[in-house]
């Protein structure tokens, strides 16, 4: 058949790696960010410099998941920080009042975190208001919480938080993990099979990709859009107890721009934050990267804090020049 | 022929809006297995049926059944699931998503939970073999054209277990294989014992694919046919239900202009878009373009307009070559472009009628050089009493107003700067007759005063009722230029179209 | 239209409405809980009361939300301005801290050049992405939003700059006729930006670039320069309220200064009932938004509430005004026999600013 020649045929077959294209230039970016580093400093190369990496970074790996299925369905969400701030500051404060045994006060510390996210969700659904200024709006509900319970760090001496926070899990050759990288690789997991293959994950894309189609071809967006926010706070409560973890402290100005630095993470990962195209492998990445640049300017010693602001800022800028491209070629 | 029993069956309808009755007792059945043609102007209440019909709107009286049962759907999802799917004349499916997961989203094949992935894609493509639409059922939706991803959208229509099939304008923006396309599928549909309600401004599609219409004048019931026995001219004559004498004025042909040429294009091409053409514009005269959507008539007027950055060949106006990047540039040169795409590229929606129709003056005036509150509101004023816009009121917001006093706003928008050359897309699709009417004779009327006009039209006695030329395209290429003489015929054309110009 | 009940419902459906009462409520409160919230006063040849200082403290927020409201106008967004405001105090601070007398008028005139100069590129960089690149806005100033505050620092060294100069402290601490001379500027700054888009038609053209970006290109607007403009207005916006927040502290904190005023600006906007999506758009409701979040933080000092809660309430209000604005939720708290229409809107609400 004629068509089988089309130009539209002839430029598809072409572009099918097109979508992994992002992904794969994270990944390129990533080995050659740790091979730059391999030649520079001594003692880089090694799996622990990478393992760090994650367990440095387990909260936001897993805020910065929550993030993806909020980003995919086009929306955004800035509460994240400001969640995970007021987890660690509950978490703390219950653990410190002593009647609160550790496991109750996770339950119900990722339970607000998930009502808050709900909450946000449906009244950007139902109301018809930007995410941006409800979550805007849930930011600074979150943070003022946290004050309402105290200005101060209260730090943490629970023994079931501090012996997750202390616990070594020895991998082989003499490297090892903490349990929270152990638990952000589940909700990665986790996260990428509901993504990939649940009617929850595909009706996320298909919301990004078109809310008003979506609609019209029965899917449930009002249950779809309201759960990615829920996803979202219930992944800022968990990274707050990661946070809590590795911090071993409750502050109200803990994760203080951790929602920027999750956006950020999502988009060098290849999401566009028009929703409806990226993959949590990018995420993953993202965040390595980010992870990486940190661990580069701290085995530099010389440079100050302020660059890794400034190196951000330019991988966004490039990260974003570069989707620019693919997207405009395939016009 | 015995009929079989009516699958939809809607009596006394009425449907009223704030200050509109929309629907007043109208009668409609809809039998399976057939193609039934919903016919009427804008405004007739082809829409608001539809919509009264799929639970969209609720009823203000009358009753509605399926299959003898009353029914009254709360909106198209319910519709839906008892039977009736719609698919719009925009594709209303998610590109973003492959097009095997855009017929099955919403019901995918699951074991526990998890979706299936080769088991959907096994049946998508079991469907598009059915419906013989050529597909990669994994391929992104977007990588295909408007009109496959309309075919995708009744492959997913039906395959929810459809009785009743409502294509709203379906065919507007496709060219006439994938018209021929479309309507293989709505037969072998109709085979399966599907009702499918159709709804299309083309006259001559209706009378290759319909077996009855309804039509509807001003809300109301004119009557219930079949196609074959009635004749085109007495179906214009219900819908409008006047004489055709306002269009049959303008049959007879525009004498050739001979002036100096105003524009010419010297081998103007862009990749992609329309093959390297040349084309000689004088004033006062009346170019048409003909060809098939997709042709690359659009694409040609944008370069001349500068809407897209030609890759080859020049452009001269008055015997001096220009360079038109922007369409800044061809605005300074006197030439305006009305796109076709009237809400997307024409209107500016939250802004009022006076504001959109001094758009393009400001513009090319710039921001530091207002036009006075007077200066505006005697422009707005002149060109809304001679357009005829209805209401005349310029403060109104511009997505109150109908369709085709929407395209009048947008023509005035150009006439104000008074061009010298009017590029016109496609400028009657999807306006009822009588503002199609006006159009055509302002037409004739500006191109009387010297305006030259380059006129894109879908419908070929359109363009040779107001071209002294006519240029044919084909296949992105300017296939023939050819004189508006006694032998042009609308046959001839459409031989032109089909040879390519070879013969 | 004739009776009190259209009338009624004209007014309370003007776009401007709820934002007023919103502000008049919270002033009242003040009245009640404060003696004499309403009084201003002449002392020492300046102006004092609780309104004026409302005003003063204000004025940087009323800058930066000027600014903001025609970038979100054109159908974009602008959240780099807290970091331009920061690189811009800093660099004026740097200038002047390097001066041999901090109060010669050259001196801080050429710092404030300087200062407001690298904030017309920072926002003429933006301008640049936007509208050449044809990056998304939200996505094109988060760049400088993190590399600005690294900028900052870098220009600062991560230190606090501290100045003693007379005439940089006047223009965020001093007065001018009685009057604060932040207010003044600010002033100024509204009329201006009235000027150029109600009485000339830059107004016109920024609604139809934001209500349409196809279309306004089509109709002959240059909307890559008009891009450029508004962004680099913005951003000298936020240079002025960046050298006014540095003024009146006499020093520059690269890491603190103007930390979250995009948030507030935007929600500024947002309250003054212009929408995110871009089009029409209100600088008197503006005002009366970047108002509202100033009186909320003033009444939670009045009414003695610990300050760490501001954010509570600025939650709260920003719930309650965009709920109040939402025609949906009015829809449902208001009328809730009159079920909104679904009329399936056209599918393409992704519209994309091309280069």
């Amino acid at each position: 058949m004629m068509a089988a020649f089309s130009p539209a045929v002839l430029a598809r077959r072409a572009a099918v790696p097109r979508k992994y294209v992002p992904v794969l230039v994270t990944a390129c970016l990533f080995a050659a960010m740790f091979a730059a580093g391999g030649v520079r400093y001594e003692g880089f190369v090694t799996g622990q410099v990478v393992l760090n990496v994650f367990i440095d970074n387990a909260f936001l790996l897993v805020v910065a998941v929550g993030m993806t299925f909020v980003i995919l369905t086009g929306g955004i969400d800035l509460s994240v920080g400001s969640v995970v701030a007021l987890s660690t500051m509950i978490s703390a404060s219950l653990l410190a009042g002593g009647s609160w045994p550790a496991p109750a006060v996770m339950v119900l510390v990722l339970a607000i975190g998930t009502v808050l996210g709900l909450a946000m969700g449906a009244i950007i659904h139902y109301f018809e208001i930007q995410p941006f200024i409800v979550t805007l709006a849930g930011m600074f509900l979150a943070r003022g919480l946290c004050y309402t319970i105290g200005t101060e760090s209260i730090s943490i001496t629970d023994p079931t938080f501090t012996a997750l926070a202390q616990t070594r899990i020895d991998l082989f050759a003499e490297m090892w993990i903490s349990p929270s990288v152990l638990i952000g690789l589940v909700v990665v997991l986790a996260a990428a099979y509901v993504l990939h293959y649940t009617r929850l994950g595909r009706n996320v894309y298909a919301v990004g990709g078109g809310e008003q189609s979506a609609l019209l071809m029965g899917l449930p967006v009002a249950r779809t859009k309201i759960a990615v926010y829920g996803i979202s706070g219930f992944c800022s409560a968990l990274g707050g107890l990661l946070l809590s973890f590795y911090m071993l402290s409750g502050y109200g100005l803990h994760a203080v721009g951790m929602e920027l630095d999750a956006i950020a993470a999502v988009v060098i990962g290849g999401t566009l934050l028009t929703g409806g195209s990226g993959y949590l492998l990018g995420t993953v990445l993202g965040v390595l990267v980010l992870g990486l640049i940190q661990t580069i300017i701290s085995f530099e010693g010389t440079l100050s804090s302020w660059w890794t602001k400034i190196f951000i800022g330019l991988l966004l800028f490039a990260f974003i020049l570069l989707q620019r491209l693919i997207s405009g070629r395939s016009k | 022929m015995a009929q079989p029993a009516p699958i939809v069956r809607m009596r006394g309808i009425g449907k009223q809006f704030p200050g509109v009755v929309a629907l007043d007792g109208v009668d409609f059945r809809l039998l399976p297995g057939e193609v039934h043609a919903l016919m009427g102007e804008n405004g007739a209440g082809k829409s608001t049926l539809i919509k009264v019909l799929t639970g969209v709107y609720g009823i203000d009286a009358g009753s509605i059944e399926l299959e003898g049962r009353p029914v009254a759907f709360s909106g198209p999802l319910e519709a839906q699931r008892a039977g009736i799917s719609t698919v719009y004349q925009e594709v209303n499916l998610c590109t973003n998503l492959s097009v095997a997961e855009n017929v099955f989203i919403g019901r995918e094949p699951r074991r526990l939970g998890r979706i299936r992935w080769r088991e959907m894609r096994r049946r998508a493509a079991a469907l598009m073999a059915r419906l013989e639409i050529d597909v990669d059922v994994t391929a992104p939706l977007s990588s295909y054209s408007l009109a496959v991803q309309q075919m995708v959208a009744i492959a997913r229509a039906v395959d929810v277990d459809a009785k009743v099939l409502i294509l709203d304008e379906p065919t507007s923006s496709l060219d006439a294989g994938e018209v021929a396309q479309l309507f293989r599928i709505m037969r072998r549909l109709k085979g399966e014992g599907i009702a499918i309600l159709f709804v299309s401004h083309f006259l001559d599609q209706v009378y290759e694919i319909a077996d009855r219409m309804t039509v509807l004048r001003n809300g109301r019931l004119v009557g219930e046919y079949r196609t074959a026995e009635l004749p085109q001219v007495e179906l214009v004559a219900k819908m409008i239900g006047r004489e055709l004498a306002d269009l049959e004025r303008l049959e007879e042909r525009p004498p050739a202009r001979e002036g100096a040429p105003l524009l010419e294009a010297r081998e103007l091409g862009r990749a992609g878009a329309i093959e390297p053409f040349t084309l000689t514009i004088r004033r006062g005269e009346v170019v048409g373009l003909a060809g098939l959507l997709g042709s690359g008539r659009t694409e040609a007027a944008r370069l001349l307009f500068g809407a897209d950055r030609a890759g080859t060949g020049t452009l001269t106006v008055d015997g001096r070559q220009v360079a038109l990047r922007t369409p800044r540039a061809a605005v300074r040169h006197k030439i305006a472009f009305c796109s076709e795409n009237r809400r997307a590229e024409g209107l500016i929606p939250g802004l009022t009628v006076r504001e959109n129709l001094i758009l393009a003056l400001q513009a090319a005036r710039g921001w530091t050089r207002p036009l006075s509150r007077r200066r505006q509101e005697e422009l707005v004023g002149r060109y809304v009493a001679a357009l005829n816009i209805r209401p005349a009121d310029p403060d109104q917001l511009i997505e109150n107003l109908s369709g085709g006093n929407q395209q009048k706003v947008m023509l005035a928008r150009w006439l104000i700067l008074q061009p010298r050359l009017l590029i016109l897309d496609e400028p009657t699709r999807g306006i009822d007759v009588g503002a199609k009417a006006e159009i055509q004779r302002l037409v004739a009327e500006l191109s009387d005063d010297g305006m030259a006009v380059l006129f894109i039209s879908a419908e070929l006695e359109e363009v040779l009722r107001l071209s002294h030329r006519v240029g044919v395209l084909r296949d992105r290429r300017l296939v023939a230029a050819l004189d508006n003489d006694d032998e042009l015929t609308t046959e001839a054309l459409m031989e032109t179209i089909a040879s390519g110009g070879r013969a | 239209m004739t009776g009190t009940v259209p009338l009624a419902r004209r007014i309370t459906g003007h776009r401007l409405f709820w934002p007023a009462v919103v502000l008049a409520g919270l002033l009242l409160l003040n009245l009640a809980l404060t003696d004499g919230f309403f009084s201003v006063e002449i002392k020492d040849g300046h102006l004092y009361g609780s309104l004026v200082d409302i005003a003063r403290f204000g004025a940087p927020l009323i800058l930066v939300a000027l600014g903001m409201t025609l970038v979100i106008a054109t159908g974009g967004i602008d959240l780099s301005v807290g970091s331009v405001v920061a690189i811009s105090g800093a660099l004026a601070c740097l200038s002047i801290s390097g001066l041999e007398d901090q109060n010669s008028v050259t001196g801080v005139l050429t710092a404030v050049g300087l200062a407001l100069g690298l904030a017309l590129v920072l926002g003429a960089w933006n301008g640049m992405l936007v509208a050449v690149a044809g990056i998304q806005p939200i996505v094109a100033t988060l760049i400088l939003m993190v590399a600005g505050r690294g900028l900052a620092q870098l220009i600062t060294d991560g230190q606090i700059i501290t100045i003693n100069s007379a005439p940089y402290k006047l223009i965020g601490g001093g007065y001018w006729l009685t009057l604060p001379f932040g207010v003044l500027i600010a002033a100024l700054l509204l009329a201006l930006t009235a000027f150029l888009t109600r009485r000339l038609a830059l107004g016109l053209l920024i609604e139809a670039v934001g209500g349409n970006a196809e279309a306004g290109r089509l109709s002959g607007v240059n909307a890559r320069g008009l891009l450029i403009t508004v962004y680099a207005f913005c951003a000298l916006c936020a240079g002025i309220a960046g050298l006014m927040i540095s003024s009146n502290v006499s020093s520059a904190d690269g890491n603190n200064a103007g930390l979250w005023i995009e948030l507030d600006a935007i929600l500024a906007v947002v309250i003054g009932g212009t929408a995110l999506t871009g089009g029409r758009f209100s600088l008197g409701g503006t005002i009366l938004g970047a108002l509202i979040i100033q009186t909320l933080t003033t009444t939670i000092y009045t009414i003695g509430v610990p300050p760490e809660t501001t954010l509570l309430f600025k939650a709260l209000v920003v719930t309650v005004v965009c709920l109040l604005q939402s025609p949906a939720f009015r829809a449902r708290a208001f009328h809730r026999r009159r079920r909104p229409a679904a009329t399936p809107a056209p599918a393409d609400e992704k519209v994309e600013v091309r280069a």
